[in-house]
């Protein structure tokens, strides 16, 4: 048997852990670990979440939509397209058919952006009533058949996660 | 004709499965050498009947029998052959047949392996592997049959396969890889729970159990590796992790076997964490089990789901029963196995107890991973409500764990097994923690923020480390010796593998947390609207637009905007994003330009182009120290395999010849 180390507490029995208290100690230490760290993850993960609205349940949260991180989805409605190559700033509303959300993006719009098409921006909404984004995404036919207009805007989501 | 053979050969394996599962546990419990020979024949038939079967939907790929509906669903005629074949994983149902393939040929392997082994053992570990190979079968048979007859009129040609997934070569190497990390996670498992229901464990098992998820975790590493790199240079944003469902599937797996990988070590040199080493291997094969399911049930929509499919609920039975029966086994065999744990002298400053820190972290790290992956699931089952959990949950959750982990990788191999004194750790840390201050200085002089800080910081404390374990049993050859530092340190590696082994995948693991630093940290992002003839200055590059130009193949149109590359010292290159124009399309997909260097990427992504094709728009990117991550993941890969490849006879002869440390380096050299 070795002797008890200097730097060791008092509380470790001379000779060091038994098997029996080392699986204490073990089990123990994961438990209190997990559940510390399930309350920490928890904490966090609720200011970190990002909610998938359409325009309608946009304006149904109120002013909890503010600041929040919002994966918006709908239809870019006919005529309201407008790109400012020279500022790289685009313009458009959004549309659910119920509700519309006026869209602010920076950065240059995708290839296949236009009018009529499905679209998720992901952003925050400003008091002046402006979703800011800087991350567009077109909906995009996995499917190998041309998407239909006014698809069901939930089914928007599914097809353009994972391409980005 | 294919249709009716290959439903043939399923069903065949699925036979041979059932009858060798059964004789497997009959074997087991009766101790029956008979039970045994049938299980072993069951179970190298099923190996042959799952590769006969995929070797035949490869045949009915390559000649296009659209009467089989796969090929109907993924093939065309005018895809290229190396897309043809690789189309086998292309989507669902082919994918869990190839899933079959890669179980029956470890399948095949593990019974070789399991020859010389205790026959309880073997009886009881194929017959749990065959059980999981019946749960394939029966996929494979029914809900995701791939060799289903087409239904109606046969057409004369198919859609081919994703474009996503035709768009680079890292399409044919990184899903064969990841299944045989995910697919031989099973073989572990069946040794654990050969062990749980034999209620003991010996050493040579416990070698072959490690040895096997040694393999597995290799492949999973090169796996996840290959597809953060396929998603770098083909899906244009220029990251290569995004904490997408998909992704964290594959990663908590790998996180629970490391943790293993670990374990184990304490295990087989203490005699101790038995139930514990067992728990995580079993955890392994439950986590690939789920992130089969979260990948290919379509309950997350990545470019890894399909389509909508049934395979959903049962593969969720699946994984509740492989729960409940690992469960079940644990509570009732924990003990009759952790009995023998010998009681041992260790203290607190010991390597034991880094490792079971590093193990703590490990768990951790799932845990949280787990969380955040599983909680949008359980908000939308309950209320409805789609969300989605940040990346920044995952970093900030995720940060403190990979630093911690790092600086372990440093404090582990300085501590000596058992025990030791504070001061003699402490004389063995100070050079490292040197190294670390440099480290946090080099850091802070770039201006990084203070968890890239840190992480450098322990990334020197590591390497400090690492590289003195790795060359100080040379430096005492060369002392004693008089060899050479070269000789000293091959004729020492070709004796202590899985040591050595072990310090290669740490330095890879060390490039690897330096590069993910450095390129997220330092990482510059900006859309630049080209005009023909005109240059752009982009962080200390200029960048000339030349114009566009297309190219057409037989399954494709591209778009090709060519942009030269110029420094202050001349002309650096050409680079030419494209865009994609799949015949079954509608949008196309672009595919990004890279100048890859040690130093630093440049990144380009076409994102628009005007109609007369003389002003383009493009996403510029500078990401520095990126290709670092590659070489580090190679490195991790090339380590594990150095650990894990056989001792050639001559070697074996000669370490035996002489006094020398064991393979696993057990005898640190006397000082």
């Amino acid at each position: 048997m070795s002797e008890p180390t200097p730097s060791s507490p008092a509380a470790t029995p001379p000779g060091g852990l038994s098997a029996r208290q080392r699986r204490t100690f073990l089990v123990g230490s994961v438990l209190v670990a997990l559940l510390a760290l399930g309350g920490i993850a928890s904490v966090d993960m609720s200011e970190n979440l990002v909610y998938f609205w359409e325009p309608r349940e946009l304006y149904a949260a109120g002013d909890d939509a503010y600041g929040a991180q919002i994966r918006l989805g709908g239809l870019v409605k006919e005529g309201t397209l407008q790109w400012d190559e020279g500022a790289q700033e685009l313009k458009m509303v959004v549309t659910d058919g119920q509700a519309d959300v006026t869209v602010h993006a920076t950065g240059a719009p995708p290839q296949m952006l236009r009018e009529g098409i499905g679209v998720v921006v992901e952003g925050t909404m400003t008091k002046e009533g402006v979703f800011k984004t800087d991350r567009l995404m077109v909906k995009h036919s996995n499917e190998y058949r041309a998407p239909q207009e006014g698809v069901e805007t939930k089914e928007l989501y599914k097809t353009v996660e994972g391409l980005e | 004709m294919i249709s009716l053979l290959g439903r043939t050969l399923v069903l065949a394996g699925l036979g041979a499965c059932a009858v060798g599962a059964v004789a497997g546990f009959v074997g087991g419990a009766r101790k029956d050498a008979d039970a045994l020979r049938i299980t072993r024949f069951m179970a190298n038939a099923f190996g042959a009947l799952m590769i006969a079967a995929t070797i035949l939907m490869e045949v009915a790929l390559v000649t296009h029998d659209f009467s089989v509906s796969y090929v109907a669903e993924v093939g065309s005629r005018a895809t290229p052959l190396h897309i043809t074949l690789v189309s086998l994983w292309s989507s669902l149902n082919g994918s869990i047949l190839f899933w079959g393939c890669v179980l029956g040929g470890g399948t095949l392997a593990f019974t070789r392996h399991v020859r010389d082994h205790d026959p309880q053992h073997a009886s009881y570990a194929l017959g749990s592997l065959l059980s999981v190979g019946l749960f394939f079968a029966f996929l494979v048979a029914g809900v995701a049959n791939p060799f289903a007859a087409t239904e109606g009129v046969i057409p004369t040609d198919g859609p081919g396969p994703n474009p996503l997934l035709q768009n680079h070569l890292l399409m044919i190497i990184h899903p064969p890889s990841l299944y045989l990390g995910y697919v031989l996670m099973a073989v572990p498992y069946a040794m654990a729970a050969a062990a749980l229901l034999a209620g003991r464990l010996e050493a040579t098992w416990m070698r072959l159990l490690r040895r096997w998820m040694l393999f597995a975790w290799a492949f999973l590493s090169l796996g996840i590796l290959l597809g953060g790199w396929w998603s770098y240079e083909v899906l244009g944003w220029g990251g290569y992790w995004a904490w997408d469902p998909v992704e964290n599937a594959s990663f908590m797996p790998w996180l629970t076997a490391t943790a293993f990988l670990h374990s184990a070590m304490v295990m087989e040199r203490q005699g101790q964490l038995k139930g514990w080493t067992l728990t995580l291997a079993m955890s392994t094969f439950l986590l690939t089990l789920l992130g089969t399911f979260m990948t290919r049930s379509g309950v997350f929509n990545s470019v890894h789901s399909f389509t909508q499919s049934s395979i959903g609920p049962v593969f969720l039975g699946f994984i509740a029963l492989v729960l409940v029966a690992s469960v079940l086994l644990l509570a009732a065999r924990m003990d009759a196995l952790t009995a023998s744990d010998t009681a041992t002298d260790e203290g607190v400053v010991s390597r034991e107890s880094a490792f079971l820190l590093n193990n703590l972290l490990f768990v951790a790290f799932t845990f949280t991973v787990l969380l955040g992956t599983l909680f949008p699931l359980i908000k939308e089952a309950l209320t409805e409500e789609r969300i989605s959990v940040g990346e920044p949950y995952f970093n900030r959750m995720s940060l403190p764990v990979c630093v911690g982990i790092l600086f372990l990788m440093g404090v582990g191999p300085s501590l000596p097994w058992g025990n030791t004194t504070g001061a003699r750790a402490w004389s063995r840390l100070r050079l490292p923690l040197r190294a670390a201050a440099v480290g946090a200085v080099i850091g802070a002089v770039l201006q990084a923020g203070p968890w890239a800080i840190a992480t450098f910081a322990a990334s020197a404390f590591a390497l400090v480390v690492t590289v003195h374990e790795l060359l100080e049993p040379a430096q005492a050859r060369v002392t004693s010796l008089g060899e050479s530092l070269p000789t000293a340190f091959l004729a020492y590696a070709a004796r202590a593998r899985q040591r050595v082994g072990g310090y290669i995948v740490h330095l890879g693991v060390i490039i690897v947390a330096v590069s993910i630093a450095a390129s997220s940290t330092f990482k510059v992002q900006r859309d630049l609207p080209l005009t023909v003839g005109q240059e752009v200055s982009f962080e200390g590059y200029r960048l000339r637009f030349d114009g566009m130009r297309t190219d057409t193949e037989p399954h494709r149109t591209a778009q090709v905007a060519t942009v030269t590359v110029l420094s202050d010292s001349g002309t650096l290159g050409v680079l030419e994003p494209k865009m994609n124009h799949y015949k079954q399309m509608r949008e196309p997909i672009g595919t990004p330009a890279v100048r890859s260097g040690l130093k630093e990427d440049l990144y380009l992504s076409l994102v628009r182009v005007s109609a007369d094709g003389t002003t383009a728009s493009v996403r510029a990117m500078v990401e520095p120290l990126v290709a670092w991550l590659w070489l580090g993941g190679l490195v991790m890969f090339g380590g594990a395999l150095f650990s894990l490849w056989p001792r050639g006879r001559a070697v074996v002869a000669a370490s035996a010849a002489q006094v020398a440390p064991g393979d696993d380096g057990a005898a640190r050299p006397a000082k």
